[in-house]
């Protein structure tokens, strides 16, 4: 604050000191809270005994007793709430990962198409964007499910593409690769051709800086990748099958089904989040000044090599903080789920587990913090990013 | 000496402007563009049509459920239940009500623009919640009606504009305890702040229905309107904070340094000073986040209330109207859209109106 020379502090009163009042201040608040929560944990104890709930974490290891749609591991009836837990986290991770992996390929390209010289395509894209974005998540994830793939044909009458892939009513089914032993040696190469990239892009910087020559970095980096693991799958001897699945009766046998209500989230979920993406990914491409451009241009650098090498880094920046926002918010989003019953953490246990244990308080809270934690690790990553990408000045 | 004589400027070439102009430089600039454009076209030939053909050629647009031909939407069931996608369960001889408050509104609207009195227009932003309030539910000779019987997008727009309302006040106080120097107060907004959006609003709204009533003694009893009311405020709350928190950033210290040179006070250099100017800037956020908020409206589906979007999944189990759902959340995605839109629409521009930036 402002420094007063010749002021007697003496003529502030005790009240009017800034200081002093803001400790008041505090005090005070402090004081309400502790009251507040005093209130509402004595009302709620009151409330439990009263209603005869039980309180703990003992109904973790309580049978759970019911079936669950669709599992990554192994569950049955007779497995605990604490299993359901797991298999819910699970499913929510599942589900926001191919959606995020979607979301990021559609906004990708709809954010470039919005900027592009063909007027059809800019147009096209800025109707996407403008379409889906004003459509409330939920509504899109009902009409999905229950309008587009609820009108799919039955499993008699699947789609089928090339005898390998089917749709229907029931789901999407694809072949399933079983791995044999011989599969290490096929991962062993796919971990070495990782290293020999990492050798490969330490040994191109340090030519580039020596002689400043380009090397096909990328390109190189992709062969080796797919040649490596590729040749040695064919020399072991194709030591894996694939699983097609097959019309047995009235369902689908073998093979990976996606279930519907997978589906219709995933669909619902990355179109939503992709305009967002979209939208971020234009604003960041536009927020690199036009010299930038102009002046690679005056050098005489080609198309690719100035949006390689001037415009994607500068505008990076820009796009991956909001994207990653976007990526928490699809996580977040996948809780709607509930409304059609696929089954993460907010139906299975939010929801069934809770009807049968009754113990919403410690449930609801457990749920809370895996978001809370979900999203804690996102900012972390976030400060990472921004503390590493922040322009240095010199 | 040569003598100077006007000459008439040659028009430009054609092949650099007119249509075919046009047409060849944002079309057919090169082969990618090209094949780009055929693909557009194709795309659009592929879904266009068919669209048209379900929402307007074939479609049924008068006569009874009998009458029925075609395979194109049957905007019929939407005449039969649009009352109840409008106002859900209303007693119908009372839709003068909810008829009467947008009147009220709009008159208000016109009024409030007109007369710059200070203490009028803190009349007409008092009055308003309470006089709908009073509409809406009934009481001083007007029959009651329960909140149970809301529902359609009537309920849709109390609980955005509940949610709106109750959140700004709210989110004042928690923007400013955020920037504030004193060191609790500042820890108890971040936290308040970063926990509420960390989480999904659906598990607020589970913990505002069934969490809540546990918290209060009993007799004190929650309306389930309510309860959802107080999950969307606290969630609201959070997310305007952070974007009035975005406006009181962009204010240049010097406007403080300024207010505190004339010697006013913390609550005189907020209220007269910084707020109005953070509050200006951060108004096409604030829309933004009251699109975010009406769009999100559609979870209290989840916990039991019945707002428009309940409403086609609750008529289509009508007996007489079985199967008719698509034709539902077509009309109901309409009017989202159009509401959405036309905000945005309405965001930018003010966005542009305040741009000083040229560029």
């Amino acid at each position: 604050m402002t420094k007063h020379k010749k002021k007697p502090q003496a003529s502030v009163a005790f009240y009017n000191n800034p200081e002093n009042r803001a400790l008041i201040y505090q005090v005070i608040v402090l004081l309400a809270i502790f009251l507040f929560t005093y209130f509402v944990l004595n009302n709620m104890f009151v409330n439990i005994e009263k209603r005869g709930i039980n309180t703990g974490f003992d109904f973790l290891h309580n049978e759970a007793g019911f079936g669950i749609l669709q599992t990554l591991i192994h569950y049955d009836e007779s497995d605990t709430h604490g299993k359901v837990f797991i298999i819910g986290l699970l499913n929510t991770l599942l589900v926001s990962f191919i959606s995020i992996f979607f979301a990021t390929v559609i906004g990708l390209l709809i954010g470039i198409g919005r900027l592009s010289k063909n007027f059809m395509v800019a147009k096209l894209s800025m109707v996407y964007i403008e379409t889906f974005r004003n459509i409330p998540i939920l509504l899109q994830i009902l009409f999905w499910y229950n309008v587009v793939l609820a009108s799919l044909p039955t499993p008699k009458q699947s789609l089928s593409y090339f005898d390998t892939i089917f749709f229907n009513n029931r789901g999407l089914y694809i072949p399933r690769p079983i791995l044999e032993s011989g599969f290490i040696a096929v991962f062993i190469a796919f971990i070495l051709g990782i290293v020999a990239v990492i050798f490969l892009r330490k040994w191109s910087k340090k030519r580039h800086e020596e002689t400043g020559e380009e090397f096909p970095i990328v390109w190189t980096s992709i062969a080796i990748l797919i040649i490596a693991p590729t040749l040695v799958f064919f020399i072991s001897g194709s030591p894996a099958t694939l699983d097609y699945p097959a019309l047995k009766g009235f369902n689908f046998k073998g093979g990976w089904s996606l279930i519907p209500e997978l589906l219709a989230l995933t669909f619902a979920l990355s179109i939503y989040t992709a305009t967002y993406i979209a939208e971020a990914v234009r604003a960041g491409i536009e927020a690199v000044p036009k010299g930038q451009k102009e002046a690679a241009n005056a050098l005489g650098l080609k198309d690719y090599i100035i949006l390689k090498k001037v415009v994607l880094p500068q505008a990076l920046r820009v796009i991956i903080p909001p994207v990653i926002n976007q990526y928490l918010n699809l996580t977040k989003n996948s809780s709607l789920a509930t409304a059609i019953g696929y089954p993460e953490l907010v139906t299975v246990f939010a929801g069934t587990s809770l009807n049968q244990v009754g113990q919403s308080i410690e449930i609801i809270l457990m749920t809370m913090a895996v978001y809370l934690t979900i999203s804690i690790f996102i900012s972390l990553i976030m400060n990472y990013f921004n503390s590493r990408t922040k322009i240095k000045e010199r | 000496m040569a003598i100077y004589s006007k000459k008439e400027s040659r028009p430009a070439p054609v092949n650099t402007k007119g249509f075919t102009y046009w047409v060849r430089e944002n079309l057919f600039s090169s082969l990618s563009s090209t094949i780009l454009t055929i693909l557009s076209f194709a795309l659009i030939l592929y879904v266009v049509p068919p669209l048209l053909n379900y929402l307007i050629f074939d479609a049924t647009w008068s006569g009874t459920k009998e009458q029925i031909t075609g395979h194109g939407a049957r905007w019929i069931y939407i005449y039969e239940k649009f009352n109840q996608f409008i106002y859900g369960f209303y007693p119908e001889d009372q839709y003068y009500r909810p008829n009467l408050i947008v009147g009220i509104f709009i008159l208000y609207i016109v009024l409030f623009r007109k007369i710059r009195n200070i203490k009028f227009r803190i009349f007409i932003i008092v009055s308003f919640p309470l006089i709908s309030l009073l509409l809406l539910h009934g009481g001083l000779g007007l029959e009651i009606i329960p909140t149970q019987k809301w529902g359609g997008l009537l309920l849709t727009i109390v609980v955005a504009s509940v949610g709106i309302l109750a959140s700004f006040p709210i989110g004042i106080v928690f923007a400013l305890g955020r920037q504030s120097n004193m060191p609790i107060i500042r820890t108890i907004s971040v936290m308040y702040i970063e926990f509420i959006r960390g989480v999904p609003l659906i598990t607020l709204l589970f913990m505002s229905s069934v969490i809540l009533p546990l918290f209060f003694p009993e007799g004190m009893d929650f309306d389930k309107l309510l309860r959802a009311l107080i999950g969307i405020t606290l969630f609201q709350s959070a997310y305007i904070a952070e974007v009035i928190r975005g406006g009181l950033q962009a204010i240049p210290k010097g406007q403080y340094e300024a207010a505190d040179s004339i010697g006013l006070s913390y609550w005189q250099t907020m209220g007269l000073i910084i707020l109005p100017q953070a509050l200006k800037i951060s108004i096409p956020n604030i829309v933004g986040a009251f699109i975010s908020l009406f769009k999100d409206t559609t979870l209290v589906l989840i916990i039991g209330l019945f707002d428009m979007l309940a409403m086609v999944t609750l008529t289509a189990t009508d007996a007489n109207w079985l199967g008719f759902e698509t034709e539902g959340y077509v009309f109901v995605t309409l009017i989202y859209w159009i509401i959405c839109f036309s905000m945005s629409k309405y965001a930018k521009s003010i966005e542009n109106r305040f741009n000083t930036n040229h560029r």
